[in-house]
């Protein structure tokens, strides 16, 4: 049986920057058996250690790439790098991009990466999700969901 | 007459954000500008009504890489307001949870952030794809300081196990011995480092400002200690606010503190080893030696080996620790409000960090100040900075920008700590 992580990556106290986070709690009652579901705040370097030994990884992280507020973005990143300038604006410690890149390097990438990023509106401290933010987030939690039965669908075949 | 200016998107590898502006013209340096937004004053609003118990857990949320000493100053600066002192295993098991963040942060800045500057690689991505051992290696020692605040902590990230008065609850002598391997290894893997380091290298760059660190008899100082200063200070924490202040810098929210009447002063790795090398654990002192550095320094560049020695007192500090550990009888001791103002230090990784609580006498936070390290050292930075311009202005923008990245990480400022983008502006005239 494969092995599937689904990461969250935010700042609870950042605005909008809680997107992922918020995503990865709401994903937790609703994902398929056997698929493992984190939050992560903060300091992407804990991904690495997060999806070790996983087959398949998705992450979702909010991004600053000029397009509306709530606009979804996704990548495959088995192959190629995501654009790092996209997700250089949270406010971790080593982008996700770039850790991506870095767990590649050492060999340590699963074989199968997705990440999604949602547009983000303003990461003010102490602020909650705008509302344009707040409803993409249950839309992206559907879109997960979604992969997550396509995989299964296809690793049964 | 000719006026450029050039903006980067990020001023990458520092963690967090902020902004840099330069300012040129021909070969004089007009200005230049570290800008630093500050969470710390939305905190010390937000802190203001509650309970003298939420501290602990409000202001670990301030950073992702230093929870504990954000906990730790919280505790010591309300506990000591109450009267309360905590029993010595108590103290002992916080100290060893502070070992686990010096250790996460620590092996972060060194492997991460700062020895790719060292080695000619634009970041550690490229530093893995030729040396992979030595990122692993970083890679290990930096979980091995998560593992140690996992289980002491709670949760490696915010940890929610630190209260007033001690902890929610303690681990048995068994589970802290599972520790024991883990850390011998990162112990060796520290040694490793230091050696790695030792071997780069390093222009030169002498700090010449007061030094401040916390100094406590017999042991390096993380998680107590009295205020000391390589001019003679020797403070106890209530006396902070006698002799550093915080101004308001112009155009920005930032504060930037200096010692009173003015006076630029540094705190970390530097500070704390030229104050203090002399209590570090017999092999960080023997690894110290051997990598060249002797009783102070003050070599900017070399605070990456200083930073690697500091990793090998960690992984040695919290072995004794748990060698030593006998369960405290209870978790925490009771801890009844009192009317006044408390104040509380420690050492974070990049850092003293200072909190100062008044409360009312049913314990409600009428008024809270954070000093992170980051802002108190920002003068520090930014007189670096301005000397470093001035004497390389005919480099071309982009090296220029490269130059003044290290000079910047040279004193690992937690700009999540302390920002919001870290932009760096070039204007030359």
């Amino acid at each position: 049986m494969t092995k599937t992580v689904v990461i969250g990556v935010g700042n609870r106290l950042r605005g909008d920057d809680a997107a992922g986070v918020a995503v990865a709690e709401r994903l937790r009652e609703r994902v398929p058996e056997g698929v493992e579901v984190v939050a992560c705040d903060e300091e992407p370097s804990r991904l690495i250690e997060a999806w070790e030994g996983a087959d398949s990884v998705v992450l979702v992280d909010t991004v600053s790439s000029g397009a509306p507020p709530g606009t979804l973005h996704r990548f495959d990143a088995d192959e190629e790098a995501v654009p790092a300038r996209t997700f250089r604006s949270s406010t971790h410690a080593i982008g996700i991009a770039d850790t991506i890149e870095l767990a590649r390097a050492l060999g340590r990438l699963p074989r199968r990466v997705r990440v999604y990023g949602l547009e983000a509106e303003s990461v003010a401290v102490g602020s909650g999700l705008t509302p344009a933010v707040e409803s993409a987030v249950g839309f992206l939690v559907d879109a997960v969901l979604h992969d997550l039965k396509e995989e299964r669908c296809t690793n049964a075949r | 007459m000719t006026k450029r200016t050039i903006v980067t998107d990020y001023l990458a590898r520092v963690e967090g954000e902020g902004a840099m502006t330069v300012k040129l013209d021909g070969d004089r340096v007009e200005h230049v500008e570290l800008r630093i937004f500050e969470p710390p004053r939305f905190f010390e609003a937000f802190l203001r009504g509650r309970s003298f118990t939420e501290p602990p857990d409000i202001t670990a949320r301030i950073c992702g890489i230093c929870p504990v000493a954000y906990q730790t100053s919280a505790v010591n600066a309300i506990e000591r307001l109450c009267g309360v002192e905590v029993p010595e295993p108590i103290r002992l098991l916080r100290r060893l949870l502070y070992c686990g963040e010096w250790i996460e942060s620590h092996a972060l800045h060194v492997y991460m952030l700062h020895a790719p500057d060292f080695l000619g690689y634009d970041s550690a991505i490229e530093l893995a794809r030729d040396a992979p051992a030595a990122v692993e290696r970083g890679l290990a020692l930096k979980r091995t300081g998560n593992d140690v605040m996992t289980l002491v902590g709670g949760r490696e990230i915010h940890p929610i196990n630190v209260r007033v008065g001690g902890f929610y609850c303690v681990p048995t002598r068994r589970e802290l011995r599972a520790l024991v391997e883990p850390l011998e290894r990162a112990r060796e893997a520290a040694l490793e480092t230091v050696r790695w380091t030792a071997g780069f290298d390093f222009p030169e760059r002498v700090v010449d400002c007061d030094l401040v660190a916390l100094t406590q008899p017999d042991e390096y100082a993380i998680e107590r200690g009295r205020i000391r200063s390589s001019s003679g200070l020797d403070l106890a924490p209530a006396e902070y606010d006698e002799h550093f202040e915080e101004i308001h810098v112009e155009r920005s929210n930032a504060l930037q503190s200096q010692l009173r009447g003015g006076g630029t002063y540094l705190c970390g790795p530097l500070a704390r080893y030229s104050l203090a090398s002399g209590e570090l654990s017999p092999l960080a002192r023997e690894a110290a030696a051997e990598a060249g550095l002797g009783e102070e320094c003050r070599d900017a560049f070399r605070s990456i080996v200083v930073r690697s020695v500091e990793l090998v007192h960690a992984c040695d500090e919290s072995l004794r620790i748990i060698d030593a550990y006998d369960a405290p009888e209870r978790p925490a001791e009771p801890v009844e409000p009192v009317a006044g103002t408390g104040y509380g230090v420690s050492e974070a990784p990049r850092g003293l960090l200072y909190h100062r609580y008044r409360l009312d006498a049913d314990g409600t936070i009428l008024d809270a100040k954070i000093v992170p390290p980051t802002s108190q050292n920002q003068l520090a930075i930014e007189d670096d900075l301005r000397d470093v311009v001035a004497r390389n202005t005919r480099l071309d923008d982009d090296a220029l920008r490269a130059l003044c990245e290290q000079t910047i990480r040279n004193y690992d400022p937690c700009i999540s700590c302390a920002t919001h983008f870290l932009d760096l502006e070039v204007e030359r005239r």
